[in-house]
Parts: structure tokens; sequence; C-alpha cells
């Protein structure tokens, strides 16, 4: 086994490169503060000192801790029941464990107030993001798992420690990068997410930032709540990096299955099962219930669905290989060098990700019109956008992909002759391709259910199938959206199914 | 093909990709209307007046689906191509308040006062001229011309008909934070028209009993929401007894269950109510588009009598316009709450928003 990260310095050129990628992701930061610097340092203190700022900060907090946690330690034990428990339809339940991505967050919330109606508060906010946020934690974690060698649980096992005891002991070191990094991912997500809180009532920063806009229309107060919330993101990140471990890469061998009881298997399965019941099918069974009472069934317009579908398969297959074009410098860089600048680096490239989508919308509003207004408005600011909003996503399984390729094999391919970008390019990257293409999936499904940022700044006239299920929502056509709203999820299902496949990294056969 | 050259390749084809994906995108012709504008003698003649090139951009607060239609049929008269960028009102106003001079938008239409009197407040908007706010009602309209009313919506209260009877409504608006209705009624206090009538109140009643109305309702536990949509969902599903909302929503929500079949059904308070007011949608013209004749014939299409007869029988709004009948089963405009008060005041809605906020209400 190889500790991969160096403490020699980084190549200057990489450095370059990942400065630049971090300075374009961190257009919105740029836009926050300079929003914020507009108010007169003694609003500023009125406004944090307010005691419902404070309560939405605790809201925030609380809220998504609780939902890392949870989704962290579900994530693992159902990656984990995945990999090592027998089941007779494994490869399906691993790919039906990924479909609660494709739900997009307000979606989900909205299929269970049909059913619940008076579902509000800070419980069913937690359960329900917990659900459609596990895969984050459940698929790199299954794929490290996938890639790891059994044979350490094996030994332990041998030496008289129970199951259990082993995986924790032994196993998890090997794939605590994976979920810690997952679990990051989850919190930045629950920090930024306003869909499905807002419908549930219950108060975060987000809705306040929402009601910044919409009540007093003050952009300057709404940059103070932004702050708040990238500050509590610094914070978290910083943690992670601690919390995150070292990778480390052994020769991978297909772990064995237990042989389970039947009253095992079957809580197993239930453990399983619970995220893609409650994310997917509870939802879309209540929007199926609301398009069964509609007196009005309204022609779909399939020319309209077609447009729709294509607009949005092509600009989330646009914001997943901007996104990690821009994540790659950073990513390969964090997984070999150590220090504190690249730490730096990388927690300015997460930080972007805790602000919602309409922050950073009105930030490119800003950053286009006053640098490239041609571009305003078009189809490639907007695949920028979805780039910066997305591109976190990416970075912690490139970063985690990259790190898992042993440096032997790449000083093996410089000894025989290759340059160093060369032997970089040719050993490294083929076989972190699997792990890059987890990053692009992740930020084309993301891409898919996004909404306030598209609805700023999409071509006039240009539709994806998100906004077309918020145009008839919002005007209490459920009738009418029930079609989109499953296009939606079923296309966003498609590179949900492929994750569920990828590897984490490609086999060495050495 | 070596590794080299593929890298190559992909690369000079994402870009490819790129590019061709901008530039048909900012190619795109007018949204999603099929209609192609015929050049008529009519349009030839509004091109040969300066400052028309039978092109306008309009950001709509208002949703797709009733808002399209009607352009439609303005494009078919007029010749006058519209490209519509839809999105929620608050979002739009703050993106062209963020997009200052540099808007591409001409026409600004608005679900609430609120959001055009933040525009006015910028410096965004331009005077109207008098062939448009000569045809509305001032008491709609901006106070300086800088954007004129073109629907109304009252504000009424939705019950729950399986239990609460007609006899036990209420026929004051301080009847509903009498201890009866405790934790049982729905409101949307960040929403524009709750405000809009709590200033109302304000106006009309006085600051004191403005605050001891408010003290009250909070004692009285009421469910918060976000939307007025979401309190009608409450009612008709039992879980609050009364909802303050706006009157419209229960008949688009009607046209798509029944009405008779719904649990909630509305209730108007008497007239001289300050729960019983008229909010209204607007229309504005972008300063920066000021000299643009489309814009001006845009506006002035949406407060035509055409138009206004259409949003009555779309969305059961009330019309601004005189001389067009009220829909069915509704009371007639002019006998409901008119406050004396500008709709798009700030400085007044700021300080209602100061009163909610004392009593926790908002944020």
């Amino acid at each position: 086994m190889t500790i991969t990260r160096a403490a020699r310095a980084a190549p200057r050129w990489l450095v370059g490169l990942s400065l630049l990628s971090v300075s374009l992701v961190s257009i919105p930061l740029v836009y926050v503060v300079w929003r914020a610097v507009d108010v007169p340092l003694s609003q500023f203190t009125t406004v944090l000192m307010r005691p419902r700022v404070q309560e939405l900060t605790v809201n925030t907090l609380g809220l998504s801790l609780a939902v890392a946690l949870s989704a962290l330690v579900l994530g693992v034990v159902i990656a984990a029941l995945l990999s090592r428990v027998r089941f007779r339809a494994a490869a399906s339940l691993l790919l039906i464990s990924a479909l609660p991505l494709a739900v997009p967050s307000y979606l989900a919330s909205y299929g269970w107030l049909v059913a619940i109606p008076g579902l509000n508060g800070f419980v069913p906010s937690w359960l329900l993001l917990t659900a459609v946020t596990v895969p984050y934690v459940t698929l790199p974690v299954a794929a490290a798992l996938r890639g790891t060698s059994a044979e350490g649980e094996a030994v332990a096992r041998t030496l008289g420690l129970g199951p259990l005891r082993a995986f924790v002991d032994v196993t998890w070191p090997q794939v605590r990068p994976a979920a810690v990094a997952g679990a990051l991912l989850v919190f930045l997500y629950t920090l930024s997410d306003f869909g499905l809180v807002a419908m549930l009532r219950f108060e975060t920063l987000t809705w306040g930032i929402q009601q910044s806009f919409a009540a007093s229309f003050d952009r300057s107060q709404a940059a103070i709540l932004a702050l708040l919330l990238v500050v509590i993101a610094l914070v978290v990140v910083a943690a992670e990096r601690s919390a995150r471990g070292q990778v480390v890469t052994s020769r991978a061998k297909l772990a064995t299955r237990e042989p389970v009881g039947v009253v095992t298997r079957t809580l197993a399965l239930l453990i399983v099962l619970a995220p893609p019941l409650v994310g997917v099918v509870a939802p879309l069974a209540g929007l199926g219930a609301r398009l069964l009472e509609a007196q009005t069934l309204r022609e779909i317009d399939f020319s309209r669905l077609g447009l729709a579908t294509g607009a949005t398969i092509a600009v989330s297959a646009l914001a997943a290989l901007v996104a990690l074009v821009i994540a790659l410098p950073l990513a390969a860089l964090a997984a070999r060098y150590s220090g504190r600048g690249v730490g730096s680096l990388e927690t300015l490239g997460y930080l972007p990700h805790a602000l919602p989508g309409i922050v950073v919308g009105l930030s490119l509003v800003f950053f286009s019109l006053a640098v490239l207004p041609p571009l305003y408005q078009t189809t490639a600011v907007l695949v920028f956008a979805y780039a910066v909003l997305f591109m976190p996503k990416a970075l912690g399984t490139a970063r985690s992909s990259i790190e898992g390729v042993s440096p032997d094999l790449v000083n093996v391919a410089r000894t025989l002759g290759a340059r160093p970008f060369s032997a970089w390019a040719r050993v490294t990257l083929p076989l972190a391709l699997p792990g890059l293409g987890i990053g692009a999936l992740l930020v084309a499904i993301a891409t898919m259910k996004e909404l306030p940022a598209t609805l700023l700044l999409r071509p006039t006239g240009v539709n994806t199938l998100a906004t077309e299920l918020w145009s008839r929502t919002s005007a209490g056509e459920f009738a009418g959206a029930a079609p989109y709203a499953a296009i939606l999820v079923l296309v966003a299902a498609i590179p949900a199914m492929i994750l569920s496949g990828v590897r984490r990294t490609a086999k060495e056969e050495l | 093909m070596s590794f080299r050259a593929r890298s190559k390749t992909t690369i000079v084809l994402a870009g490819l990709v790129l590019t061709v994906s901008g530039c048909v995108a900012e190619a795109e012709p007018a949204g999603v209307s099929e209609t192609e504008p015929e050049v008529s003698a009519e349009s030839e003649d509004i091109a040969v007046v300066a400052g028309s090139d039978d092109y306008v951009i309009l950001y709509s607060g208002r949703a797709e689906s009733l808002v399209q239609p009607i352009i439609d049929v303005f494009t078919e008269q007029t010749g006058i191509e519209v490209d519509i960028r839809y999105a929620g009102t608050s979002e739009l106003a703050a993106q062209v308040l963020e997009e200052g001079e540099q808007s591409p938008a001409a026409v600004f239409l608005s679900q609430d006062a609120g959001a055009l009197g933040a525009l006015s407040d910028a410096g965004l908007l331009a005077e109207l001229p008098e062939s448009i706010t000569s045809r509305v009602d001032p008491e709609y309209s901006s106070r300086d011309n800088s954007w004129v009313g073109v629907t109304g919506r009252a504000r009424v209260i939705a019950y729950d008909s399986e239990t609460v009877a007609l006899e036990d409504l209420p026929t004051d608006v301080d009847d509903i934070v009498s201890p009866k209705w405790s934790g049982k009624i729905g409101v949307a206090p960040a929403n524009a028209s709750f405000q809009s009538f709590v200033t109302a109140y304000r106006v009309i009643r006085g600051e004191s009993a403005a605050d001891q109305w408010v003290s009250g309702l909070v004692m009285s536990d009421p469910q918060k929401y976000d939307k007025n949509s979401a309190i009608l969902e409450a009612v008709d599903a039992g879980e609050v007894s009364l909802g303050l909302i706006n009157h419209y929503y229960w008949y688009r929500m009607a046209s798509e269950r029944g009405g008779d079949q719904m649990r909630a059904q509305l209730y108007f308070l008497p007239a001289g109510d300050p729960a019983a007011i008229v909010n209204v949608t607007g229309a504005a013209i972008l300063q920066a588009q000021s000299s643009d004749l489309d814009a001006s014939s845009l506006v002035e299409f949406l407060v035509s009598d055409q138009a206004q007869e259409y949003f009555v029988t779309t969305t059961f709004e009330y019309p601004l316009v005189p001389g067009i009948g009220a829909p069915e089963g509704l009371p007639e405009l002019a006998e409901l709450a008119v406050g004396d008060f500008d709709l798009s005041d700030l400085r007044s809605i700021a300080t209602t928003q100061e009163l909610l906020r004392t009593y926790g209400l908002i944020f």
C-alpha cells in the first residue's frame, strides 16, 4: 500500500491553472462581497444581530449537519450492505439506490405534501433531504469498496473479529475519504437548498435570502446572509480536509459476499430500498395522484416537450464537460501535493457550492454584463453558470480518483523516457477516467434539476425541463406539469444509473 | 488514433459544440410562439414611424400559460415580435435591478405593485404616455406615471366549508384575530398582497389599531405559508379553517378540480373592510428603451378592451379599464374597499414590514 500525497512543491504551471480555475468559480463570492460591502457597517451588524437571523442560522446549521451525518451513516451502511451481503439482484439494487439523485428536491417535497398536506418543519426536511442526498455517499463508497481488497477484512475475521468490527477496523479507513467527501457534498447541498425547505416551511438562511429579494428588494441584505452561508461552508470544508484521511491504494480483489439469514437479508433490503421509496416512489405517486384528480387533462405538446428535453440534455452534457475541465487542475494539485496553499485553493473551490442558485445567477448577470455584454443571456454563460455552481461535485471524486492511481505507475513511465505531462496524461488520466466520469455525471444530473439560475440566465425563449415544470406548477397547472416532472426524473435517472455502474478506478493488472 | 490525436480531436470538437450552441442560442427567434407575424399594411405604417423595429423584449412575472396567448394576439395584430422571459416577479425585479441600464428588456409585466415601485425608485422606469395612463383609474396606477395597473385581484377569505358554517364567518377584519380561530388561520406574511392588506389597514384604521391587529394575529398562532396557493391547498385539505388569499386562486383551482367538489370556498368581506382591498398587477416601460414605440404599443395593448376581457375570462381577475364587466359571480370592483394609498409606495411597505418583523411574522 502506498501513501500517495507528496510533500514536495507543486509545479508552477499546475498551480497557475488551479488558480485560474479557482478564480473562475469564485465569481459568485466576489459578487457577494461586493454587494455586502455596499452596506454601512452599522446596518451590517444590525442585520446580523437580529434574533431572526440567528434563528435562521441555527436552523441552517442544524439541518445541514443533521442531514450530512445521517446521509453519511446511511450511505456507508447501504454501500456496505450492497457489497457484502448476497442479494439476488445486487446490480439492480445498486442502480435503484442511485435513483433519488434524479429527483429534484422541490419535486420530492411537493409529492409528499400531496400525501400529507400538513407536513412541515425540521424532521420532514431532515428525512426527505437525507433520502435524496444519500446517493452522494452511497455511490462513491460502493465504488471504493469495489476497489478495495477484502483480504484485510478476511484476515481480521480469522483473527476472531466479528464482521462488523472487521469492517470498521479494516475497511472503513479505506473508504473514509470517499465517504467524507460525499458527506461534504451533502452538507453543501443542504446549505444551499431552497425549494424543499421553502415548501416544508422550515425557515433557513436560503429562505431569508429569498425574502430579502422578494419582500424588500434588498440585494445587500441578501448578500449579508449569503456571506453567512459562505462562512459556515468555510468552517466545514476546512474540517473535512482534516477528517478526510489519505487514500490508500491496494490491489483490487473481489470481496466475498456473506451469506445471511432471511431475516437479516430482508432487513438489509429494507434499508437499501428506504431512500428510493421515500425520495422517488412516494413523490412520483403524489404527483400522479394530482394528475388523476385533475379535471382538465390538457394535451401534451410533444414538440415543446422534445425541445425542452433536448435543451436539458445539451446544456447538462456541456456543463459536465466544462465543470470537469475546470476541476481537473485543482483535483490534480490536491491529489498529489499537500501544503497550506494547496489546501486553501481546494477550499476556495468548494465555497461557492454553498450559495443558493439565485445568488450565483445574479452574480453572473452582474459579471457577464460587466465583462462580456454580448454573451449575456446566451447558452455560453448559462453553461458556465452550471459549471461554477456544480464544479465541487466533480472536484471530490476527481481528486480521489487521481489519488487512487499509484504514482509508481507514472514513475515507471518517466523512467521509460516520457515527459511529466505526457506521462500524466497517458497513465494517470485514463486510469482515473472512471472516477472523473462519476464527477461529470454528478454535474450533469445536478444541471438537469437546476432552476433559479436557469430562470435568470437562459436565453430568452429557451426552456429546460425544470423551467417548464416550474412554469406550470407556478400557474397551478399540475396536470400539465406531470409529464415534465416524469420526463425530468426519467432523463436524470439515466446518468444516475450509469453512475451506479462506474468503478472508481480502472483495475490495475500489475 | 494515438492518445494525443484523440485528445486533440476531442478538444476541438468540444470547442465547436460550445461555439455552435452559443450561436444557435443567440439566433433563437421569438420564444414558443408558432404564429408567423404577417407583414400587413398596418405594420408597415408602424414601421415607418421612428423608433420602431417591430421587436420588443418583455420580462413577465406572470405565467406563460396566461401571457403567451394574449401576446400572440398582439403579434398577429401589429406584426411586432415579442420575446418573453418568464420568471418570478421578485427574481425578475432583482435581475433588472442588477442589469440596470444594460437591461435588454423594454417592458416589465409585474405580478404586484411592489416590484414596480422598486424599479421606479431605482430610476429604471420611463414615464408612460397619457394614451396609456388615461385608460385606467388613477387609483390603480402609480402616482408618478411610472407604471400602469393592468388587472385587479381582491383579497378574500377561503374557508373550509366542511367545518365552518357561513354564519360563523368573520364579518369584520378584526374578527379574524378573535380567539375562536386560534391556530386555524393560514397567512402568507412574506407575500406582497398580504403586506398590501396590512398597509391598507394602517391607512384606513390607523397605526395603533394595525399594531393591535398584528399582535392579535400572532397570538392566535397562525399557520404561515410562502404562497397564496399553498394556503388554499391547506384550506382545501382541512389543515386550516380560514385562509387570507387573493380571489382568483380559488377560481384557478376550481377550473382544475371543479368548484363544487372543493372543500375550500370563497367569502368576501363587506365593502369598506381593509381585508377586502384590491391589489393590482401592472406593466411598465424601462427607461433605457423609452423611445421604443413597440414598447408603448405593447403596454397600450395590455390595457386595451380586448386584453382586459381576455384577463377577465382567463384568470377571473378584475379589469381595471372602465366599461369592462367584472367576472361572473364576483362583486363589482367599485364595491370593494380602495384605500387612499399608493400601492407601490415602498416606504410605506417598508413600515409595514417593520411592523410584521417586530412581531416575528417575517424575517
